[in-house]
């Protein structure tokens, strides 16, 4: 390389040497993406230290089996996890077959269509509704009107409408991401397009469609506002045999006990939190199991 | 004659992609389809298989017969005629199931449920693709375990297993390394004997070894049809001698 040429490298090596700065954004950049993580994680941190410190000691067999009581140190939970249990069975069985259905018609049958058009926006807005409104109308439509009372049903039901927008999104969501050569080639086959969307497109979207209603549950099973609205109550001594029983779910049990004044409920409250937060927990572990499981075996 | 186009125009919305294109293929030859990107070579091809259909905005016109049949007729079924016309596609589209169960599934949905019928056909398929010896020990294993080029011949043997008698091959090569490029040629040739097949190719070379018959289209328009070893050699029009020799496209 002769004289001239280098000197010209070195000119464009001076002139490209401000690139130096985004070197520095870069980093900086890390290093906050880094504290806000951070941030998020210890918060969290600290709040399950805080609840697991106060509850960790009120936790033992007979609060978990024990019946409520005015009492705080008798007082147990029985009746709050059964009735949350019920609740998230009750949910699934209802928003579940009737989401994803609805999920896969818009996605599937009835993708461009006016109507459809109008729905997704409906329901995108539907999942911003703050839940105590689904809570009345639930006491408008099912407890009142349909004269289901403060029954397990009528709270199953008032769920079920809360978690229908993100169970349809969601299922949407998934079928978008299975590719459409999936589908091309299963056309090219002779395929319907029943027998298209039933053994190609659903197996392939299955596990986006999983996580989405289990998280959707999760989301239900911490609802408190709704159900309090719809007269869920707190001092249940029974727990529901039928779905038209009375009921009262972990949350609410929760929202009352720390509502009162007095240490020993609130370490009661602290040690109902963990339980609850458990079942959260195993929840998100079983969505994130099942997409990470599927995700292995379907890949494009 | 087993294939005949008479004057087919394609649509896409206003777009008017297909202007009447014309041309008869001979039963069991492969025909080439040439020409420059966006010339309608894959929305010609997609015409015999009635594959437009699925395309919201698109229309055809004209007239497509396949053994004196109008596949177009509205008593057709269109499932049916796509079983008769297979496809393969450019990039290969395996189904995230096992290696079998692709094959199989051509079958399942046509109703067999016999599943020795079954497992001779997903054998016969494989062997037909020239992929059985690489596989047959790992059936149950996921298709989307194979390389690209395994992949492409198990999308071919996944169509050979509904017994077509046309295929159409939208650059079936075009994603692969040249050793399985190559591999999927031989294949095109070995098919010949039993199947009609439509090929759309960029490549020169691999349209002229395999081809019986080559196409050009430009814009939308069928500029040239003839014998492949004519059409490459002594080419009638200068837009396709342009193209063969490179200087445009
Ligand atoms: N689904 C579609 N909707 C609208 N236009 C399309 C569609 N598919 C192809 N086209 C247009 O039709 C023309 C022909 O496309 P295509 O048949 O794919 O060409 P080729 O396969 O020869 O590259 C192109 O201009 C392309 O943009
Ligand atoms: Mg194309």
């Amino acid at each position: 390389m002769g004289k001239k040429g280098k000197s010209k490298i070195k000119k464009r090596l001076k002139y490209f040497s401000n690139t130096r700065v985004y070197e520095y954004q870069d980093q900086a950049f890390k290093y906050f993406g880094l504290f806000c993580t951070l941030i998020g994680v210890v918060v969290l941190m600290l709040l399950l230290g805080d609840v697991l410190y106060r509850g960790l000691s009120r936790l033992d067999w007979d609060f978990i089996m024990g019946l409520p009581s005015r009492r705080a140190a008798r007082a147990g939970i029985f009746t709050a996890w059964v009735g949350t249990l019920w609740i998230m069975v009750l949910t699934a069985v209802i928003a579940f077959p009737i989401g994803i259905s609805a999920g896969l018609y818009l996605e599937e049958y009835n993708k461009r269509s006016r109507l459809s058009n109008i729905i997704e926006i409906n329901i995108a807005n539907l999942a911003g509704v703050p839940s105590i409104i689904y809570g009345l109308l639930g006491l408008e439509l099912f407890a009142r009107a349909l004269r289901l009372g403060e029954s397990v049903l009528t709270g199953a039901l008032t769920l079920s409408l809360l978690i229908l927008p993100i169970i349809i999104v969601s299922t949407r969501e998934a079928l978008k991401a299975v590719p459409y050569s999936i589908r091309e080639g299963s056309y090219a086959l002779g395929a319907s397009k029943w027998q298209t969307i039933w053994f190609q497109v659903l197996p392939a979207g299955v596990s986006g469609i999983f996580t989405g209603v289990i998280l959707s549950l999760s989301r239900a099973i911490g609802e408190t506002a709704p159900l309090i609205v719809i007269g869920a109550l707190t001092f249940v001594p029974f727990v529901p045999e039928g779905v038209l029983d009375s009921f009262t779910v972990l949350p609410i049990q929760i929202f009352n006990w720390v509502s009162r004044p007095q240490k020993e409920f609130s370490e009661n409250a602290a040690a109902a939190i963990i339980i609850l937060l458990s079942i959260t927990f195993i929840m998100n572990g079983i969505a994130v199991y099942i997409r990470h499981k599927w995700q292995k075996k379907v890949k494009w | 004659m087993k294939i005949e186009a008479k004057n087919v125009h394609v649509y896409y919305g206003s777009d008017h992609v297909l202007k009447g294109v014309t041309l008869s293929i001979k039963k069991n030859t492969v025909t080439a389809l040439i020409g420059p990107s966006g010339c309608g070579k894959s929305t010609f091809l997609r015409c015999f298989n009635r594959m437009n259909d699925l395309i919201e905005n698109a229309r055809v016109e004209g007239e497509i017969q396949i053994e004196g049949v109008d596949i177009y007729h509205p008593k057709i079924n269109v499932n049916e005629l796509r079983k008769t016309v297979g496809m393969v596609f450019q990039k290969p589209n395996p189904f995230p199931k096992s290696i079998f169960e692709n094959v199989a599934y051509g079958l399942r949905v046509n109703g067999v449920k016999d599943n020795a019928l079954i497992e001779e056909k997903v054998e016969s398929s494989l062997r037909g693709a020239a992929l059985w010896d690489e596989v047959k020990d790992k059936l149950k294993k996921s298709a989307l375990a194979l390389s690209g080029g395994q992949q492409q011949r198990l999308c071919i043997a996944r169509a050979l297993a509904v017994e077509p008698s046309v295929l159409l091959m939208d650059e079936p090569a075009s994603a692969l390394d040249p050793i399985s490029s190559t591999k999927i040629e031989e294949l095109i040739y070995s098919l010949k004997a039993n199947y009609t097949i439509l090929i759309v190719t960029h490549n020169m070379q691999q349209a002229s070894r395999t081809s019986d018959k080559t196409a050009f289209f430009y814009m939308g328009d069928l500029v040239e049809y003839d014998d492949t070893r004519t059409l490459f050699t002594n080419p009638k029009k200068e837009r396709t001698q342009n193209y063969i020799t490179g200087r445009f496209g």
